[in-house]
């Protein structure tokens, strides 16, 4: 890394950190509804959304209407989302005259907008109208960061109330979430990117002459529009010559700064945010990224301020921010020394095959590791083309279960979920009972944290051992060998984490990854989610339990290096096999020379 | 079933204000403010015709123009319309065989010494617009045997169309592919 490298790396953490705390004291004050300086606009707003959906604000819910509530409303949201793809052709906003999307398709991506994943197995410039974009899709990565949002608020009053079985209304907690903190970033965030170049309009697709004409080979459909094939099975083609091209637009700013504060990850285009109408800048890619870790950060610090001991929330954010350098840190070295079979060839430099050369190379790394180490799943380099090791490192932070500052809410309720049971092992280890937050963690808590744990990662290893004996999983693989299976198992660890990014080679839009993906999604998102809730209810209903002598002080550098390590070797003991046969037989083939 | 009617109409709010009210304000202040990022900054000729995106870059092959980077965007290189990358992995054949010819097609033009990497590995939009500098350098030559136009000449006139990096510190410095061509063929 150049002198330039260093000073924008080092900048851009200074002003994540810096950010921690004044939006985590904001979210506190918004969650506990105190007054903010945002009050006097939006509680009138606030106030007619209640009144007119008949909520009523001071009504709190225990643990498992808390819970239905969330889930009907989900469902609910996943009916529209799916009837508007079914009926896409008939709705307005649809210059392009896009046709609607198969009900598998559709299925697969009302699932994956709702649960906060945003695995696209379609391509948004092609399939997607602007009403799809800004009416569907863009409403869904508002309401299902909130809600993960107000799962994480439930939980923490589960930590920070005695004796009662009452964790908060859910509607307010949605509603306050995307009023007050969602909406008003993105509104600033929106503009901002504008300025950068990220396009913002309602126009038709523009046509512009190519400089130089191309001549290219277009394969031959039939009247179904089927590839037409010759006697050998080669597909038929025709040589065209393309003097024009047709540029996509479209609202992209309003939706990419949502896609990534809500860690959603959808993109409007097919290419994502390496599009250079969702990201122009090297700027706009720093602040891309800002936007991914900016709630996650700062709720740690909500949930220090909310239980009453912000040195709380700093040990868990130290334990994020060692696991995202370390992954830099690996991601940087192996992209950084070059691909040794290009080398061969004389090729010189990084590797940058499926990156763009606006960010620099440290900006594209970290952009990666933000990623995937929450669930936002946006990508601004193609991960299926990393090198073997580079390629482990986002799929290990997703299957690490997305704690790297994490999905906004999701990340850290599977955070607190890891320091419930790091807190439960040491309590083992030196025969005391554990108890974390002044909270005696019993039978209970420990159930519901290795659910909340252990759910996604049994869903992948399920999933992707059945796609390796289907012949329509295998066919679907672009790349041979040990690649291939780093796709699949990439694809079924990013569906059943929430997080939508992709080895995007995989041809996914067929029905099995479709339906078997809607299911993985579905339960990698409920199933954590509502034991996350369940062990809230448990433990707002216990007394607190002042900390002795014999208590693990949690708000320190040991506790933060224990939790590490619990994060680490759970991780390793589910996965590393998996891991084994993918990304590091490839790795030793490559340093191989075949 | 108490919670259905708020799970109903919250959805239906939400998504009169999170997907109406919103993207309209923020398109009429972004037309206000950034009326031409937000239209796609699009470069015009003098008839105010638009010729092209500076941020969408084009497709070249011919040898007077400055080549970009390789596209996997579909049907053909830097469609607009098929964004995306190869998505090959780096030990796979056919990929390794795509490398290798873009080398061989450039050693043909006569360059000699190591090829920056920009130059042969396809980018993750298939749209990139910019190649390095030292990319740029290496192609002078070509251009300007072409063009019967002096080396020095050319030179001035990709320095004019490199950017240097943002704020002095953020991101490469690069070369605008299309605007330098366009700008070539402008030249007298």
């Amino acid at each position: 890394m150049n002198s330039y490298e260093w000073l924008e790396t080092i900048l851009f953490f200074v002003v994540l950190l810096a950010l921690v705390k004044p939006l985590g004291a904001f979210m506190a004050k918004v969650y506990q509804g105190e007054r903010t300086f945002l009050s006097p606009v939006l509680v009138p707003c606030e106030n007619l959304v209640y009144r007119l959906c008949g909520v009523k604000r001071d009504e709190e819910m225990g643990w498992q209407r808390y819970a239905w509530a969330m889930v009907l409303f989900n469902l609910v949201l996943f009916a529209a989302l799916f009837a508007m793809l079914m009926l896409q052709h008939l709705l307005p906003l649809n210059p392009q005259k896009v046709p609607a999307f198969g009900w598998q398709l559709a299925l697969n991506t009302a699932i994956s907008f709702v649960t906060n994943t945003n695995w696209q197995a379609y391509s948004g410039e092609t399939a997607a109208s602007y009403f799809t974009q800004m009416v569907g899709l863009a409403v869904h990565n508002f309401v299902s960061a909130a809600t993960g949002m107000a799962v994480v608020i439930a939980l923490i009053r589960g930590f920070a109330r005695r004796r009662t079985s009452l964790l908060g209304n859910f509607w307010v907690d949605m509603t306050r979430g995307t009023l007050y903190i969602l909406l008003p970033i993105s509104v600033v965030g929106a503009l901002f990117l504008v300025s950068q170049g990220v396009i913002q309009n309602f126009g038709d697709y523009k046509t512009v002459p190519l400089v130089q004409a191309v001549t290219y080979d277009k394969p031959k459909l039939d009247a179904k529009g089927n590839a037409l094939k010759d006697a050998k099975g080669n597909p038929v083609t025709e040589s065209v010559t393309a003097k024009e091209v047709t540029i996509p637009m479209g609202p992209v700013a309003s939706q990419e700064v949502i896609k990534e504060l809500g860690t959603n990850g959808g993109g409007f285009f097919n290419a994502n945010s390496a599009h250079p109408f969702e990201n122009p800048t090297p700027l706009s890619h720093y602040f891309e990224i800002l936007l991914i870790l900016l709630i996650p950060g700062a709720l740690t610090y909500t949930f220090g301020v909310m239980v009453g001991n912000t040195r709380q929330g700093w040990a868990l954010l130290g334990v994020m921010l060692f696991i995202a350098l370390l992954s830099f840190g690996v991601l940087q070295g192996v992209e950084a020394s070059g691909n040794p079979l290009l080398a061969k060839l004389g090729v010189q430099g990084a590797n940058l095959e499926g990156k763009e050369l606006r960010f620099s190379l440290p900006g594209t790394n970290l952009f990666e590791v933000a990623t995937t180490g929450t669930s936002c799943g946006a990508v601004t380099a193609m991960h299926d083309s990393l090198t073997p090791l580079g390629g482990m490192i986002p799929l290990s932070l997703i299957l690490l279960g997305e704690v790297v500052f994490g999905g906004v809410g999701s990340g850290l309720y599977t955070m607190l979920a890891f320091a419930v049971i790091a807190v439960f092992v040491s309590g083992l280890m030196i025969g005391r009972t554990p108890e974390y937050l002044g909270k005696k963690i019993e039978v209970r808590e420990m159930w519901m944290s290795m659910v909340t744990i252990l759910a996604a990662g049994v869903v992948v290893l399920i999933t992707s051992g059945i796609a390796m004996i289907t012949p329509a999983a295998v066919s679907s693989m672009s790349n041979p060998g040990a690649h291939g299976l780093s796709q699949v198992l990439y694809a079924f660890a990013s569906m059943a984490n929430n997080n939508g990014s992709a080895f995007a080679g995989l041809n996914a839009n067929v029905d099995f990854f479709n339906l078997l993906g809607s299911l993985a999604m579905t339960v990698g998102r409920y199933l954590p989610a509502v034991a996350v809730l369940a062990m809230a209810g448990s433990l707002a209903g216990k007394k607190y339990v002042p900390p002795s002598l014999g208590t693990l002080p949690t708000d320190k550098a040991p506790f933060a290096i224990w939790l590490t390590l619990v994060i680490l070797i759970v991780g390793a003991l589910t996965f590393f096999p998996a891991l084994a046969l993918g990304p590091i037989v490839e790795h030793l083939t490559m340093l191989g020379g075949n | 079933m108490k919670e259905i009617r708020p799970a109903i109409l919250m959805l239906i709010l939400f998504t009169v204000i999170c997907g109406g009210i919103y993207p309209a304000v923020v398109t009429g202040v972004a037309y206000a403010l950034f009326p031409n990022q937000a239209k796609g900054s699009f470069i015009t000729d003098d008839k105010k015709h638009e010729i092209g995106s500076s941020l969408i870059g084009q497709p070249f092959s011919d040898a007077k123009y400055f080549w970009g980077r390789p596209s996997a965007s579909t049907d053909f290189g830097y469609n607009p319309m098929g964004s995306g990358g190869s998505n090959s992995g780096p030990t796979n054949p056919d990929f390794l065989k795509a490398v290798g010819d873009r080398v061989k097609a450039l050693r043909d033009t006569g360059v000699t010494g190591g090829i920056p990497a920009d130059l042969v590995e396809a980018s993750a939009s298939g749209l990139d617009p910019h190649i390095t500098p030292e990319s740029a350098a290496l192609q002078v030559a070509r251009v300007a045997k072409v063009r019967k136009i002096g080396e020095d000449e050319i030179r001035k006139v990709v320095a004019a169309h490199t950017e240097g990096r943002q704020l002095g510190f953020l991101g490469e410095p690069r070369v605008n592919v299309l605007e330098l061509n366009l700008a070539l063929d402008a030249h007298k």
